[in-house]
């Protein structure tokens, strides 16, 4: 009887996102497409980065350390003298990079696994006592576990993530094929000999496809977060690859100080939060009309 | 339903099998040899040979893995290799600062979470409902390090009317201890407030709808015997259910607020750990961590048989 965040967040809907639909979505939802805007702009910004009025985010100048923000220093600078625009700017990349990599990395093995546990029942034992194990572990702890382990390299984070989000779409997958397979259309195709394969292909995968974008956006929405907390103590990003965590790590000790060095950063990587956020919900509401009225 | 409690809670062994064996052999899950990564870079060949004899690492898997989880069962999670103390008892001396700063967060959220989910939820689709979902959206948002620096920002360093970071045991006096336990609990409450106000709100929407409920405002209950006597009382599994797991979330929460307010909690414990790579300290918390997530859910599978007699096991 215990019910994951992930199962709240998204129960089983059993419909097949199409594109009409998507386009709906952010029609009936002016909040979507608020969040769909806001997230444009932010790729925008980190495939333009080089474009923006930025200089190199790495170049050091002591002489011009701690400047408070003006018209030169857009947001100011750090302590080593680095532009604080340009490096927060810079840091829109390692942000939507892991968020876009730990959603469709562990979409894929949750998927899979979901799959598998599904339909067969020996694995299924086994594997989901594993995966209660996993949960019952605190996800930025386990994060943080592997990140103590390795190297600090954007891989590893993704990799550390990932291991942490994985159990949370493999038990709502999970959940929809346990219902899925007991309809009447997967019996009928069961009945006219269709192959175990095929059935999985062709009518199972397809309807566990929309609660898991639903749950896909809000692991992108919680991979920034744990990535840019990993890097604020210490255990994330590498130093030498500005990311808002670590930007946030630099101002920590200089906070009274230097407050927009914190500031800047916190809230591009909020609005970012914000704006899938946002996105999910819209989905959410579309995909699912039985949540919709509720949520 | 007491063999029904007596199942739960054996179940709850496998689980917790699982996770020490997890926790155990993560030291073998990263790249590399785990005594010279633990090490560092600048160790010397002495200081990786002791490392490994200290944790056994020259021992088979299956050896070294059944010695620790023996220990384990004695209530022995190792000794720290920074400080050479053992782990239970740097635990224990960190333990106080995080209950406080828990429980603080409890008592300051569910009270206000529960009813704003009510309100929302009883004037669905009016601007009170709106602007508790607008605050929900914006608790899930805000990532918790970002929300502490504007809280510090506006209330200590701004406003100067509460302290920036540390903390006062209660035994050094109530005033300074509330003091400064005020903003850590805000930061961490945000989060839980929403998730909290959010699921009461669906919770309450649903239960809302049903005709008993219409049965009670048509006999002519009040307003308050309705939702308080007849809908939360029957919407009272989610919501207990989400307490639950919220509780586990401020786990992952604490390390956080612990060291943005320098508090010297098993957050800030677990942190330094692995700035050190102190492996022993992390396998002991997170285990600690993990268990007392296990017991919550325990409890709260426990609780649904006195929240809802219609669940029988």
């Amino acid at each position: 009887m215990t019910i994951a965040p992930a199962d709240i967040a998204a129960s089983p809907a059993l419909t097949v996102p199409q594109r009409g639909k998507l386009r709906d979505v952010f029609r009936r939802h002016p909040t979507a497409m608020a969040g769909a805007i806001l997230l444009s702009l932010l790729v925008l910004m980190a495939i333009f980065a080089p474009w923006l009025g930025t200089v190199d985010p790495q170049a050091l100048a002591p002489i011009h350390r701690l400047r408070h923000p003006s018209s030169t220093y857009w947001f100011g600078t750090d302590m080593l003298g680095r532009d604080v625009y340009s490096r927060v700017v810079y840091g829109s990349r390692v942000s939507l990079i892991i968020g876009i990599s730990v959603a469709l990395f562990s979409s894929a093995v949750g998927i899979a696994l979901g799959l598998v546990t599904g339909f067969v029942r020996i694995v299924d034992a086994i594997l989901m006592r594993l995966m209660d194990g996993l949960m019952s572990i605190p996800s930025v702890l386990l994060a943080i576990a592997l990140m103590a382990l390795s190297r600090a390299s954007m891989g590893n984070v993704i990799f550390a993530i990932t291991v942490a989000e994985v159990p949370r779409v493999t038990r709502l997958v999970r959940g929809v094929v346990l219902t899925l397979r007991e309809q009447p259309f997967v019996e009928a195709a069961v009945a006219s000999g269709t192959g175990f394969l095929a059935i999985m292909w062709r009518h199972i995968l397809p309807n566990t496809l929309a609660p898991v974008l639903v749950q896909g956006t809000f692991i992108a929405a919680s991979a920034m977060i744990t990535e840019a907390a990993l890097s604020f103590i210490g255990a994330g990003t590498p130093p030498n690859i500005p990311s808002w965590g670590n930007i946030m790590a630099e101002g920590r000790s200089l906070f009274q100080v230097a407050y927009y060095i914190i500031l800047f950063p916190g809230i591009c990587l909020s609005l970012a939060v914000l704006s899938i956020n946002l996105i999910g919900d819209g989905l959410r509401d579309a995909l699912d009309p039985r949540l919709a009225r509720r949520m | 339903m007491f063999s029904y409690i007596v199942r739960r809670m054996l179940a709850t062994i496998p689980v917790m099998g699982v996770v020490a064996l997890f926790v155990f052999s993560l030291l073998y899950l990263a790249p590399g040899d785990p005594a010279s990564i633990i090490a560092g870079d600048t160790a010397t060949l002495d200081d990786i040979m002791r490392i490994r004899q200290k944790l056994g690492l020259d021992q088979p898997f299956y050896i070294q893995f059944g010695t620790w989880a023996w220990n384990l069962l004695h209530g022995d999670l190792g000794i720290s290799i920074f400080t050479n103390l053992p782990v239970w008892t740097l635990i224990k001396q960190r333990i106080e600062p995080t209950v406080a700063l828990t429980i603080s967060t409890l008592l300051i959220t569910i009270p206000v979470a529960i009813p704003l989910g009510v309100v929302a939820a009883w004037k669905a689709g009016t601007w009170i409902d709106r602007s508790v979902m607008i605050f929900a959206v914006a608790g899930f948002s805000i990532p918790t390090f970002v929300l502490a620096y504007i809280l510090i920002l506006t209330f200590s360093i701004g406003l100067d009317v509460l302290p920036v970071q540390g903390y006062v045991s209660f035994r050094d006096g109530f005033g300074p201890f509330i003091s400064h336990l005020v903003l850590p609990s805000v930061t961490l409450g945000l989060f839980y407030a929403a998730l909290v106000a959010r699921i009461t709100r669906a919770s309450m929407l649903d239960v809302l709808s049903q005709d008993y409920v219409r049965t009670a405002q048509a006999k002519g209950l009040s307003n308050r015997e309705v939702l308080i006597g007849h809908a939360l009382k029957n919407a009272a599994v989610p919501i207990a259910t989400i307490i639950g797991i919220g509780i586990a979330l401020l786990i992952s929460g604490v390390v956080i607020t612990e060291t943005v307010f320098a508090i010297p909690g098993v957050g800030r414990l677990v942190v330094d750990a692995i700035l050190r790579r102190d492996y022993p300290i992390i396998q002991g918390v997170i285990l600690m961590f993990s268990a007392w997530y296990v017991l919550i859910n325990l409890a709260v599978d426990i609780s649904y048989t006195l929240f809802d007699p219609r669940i029988r096991y």
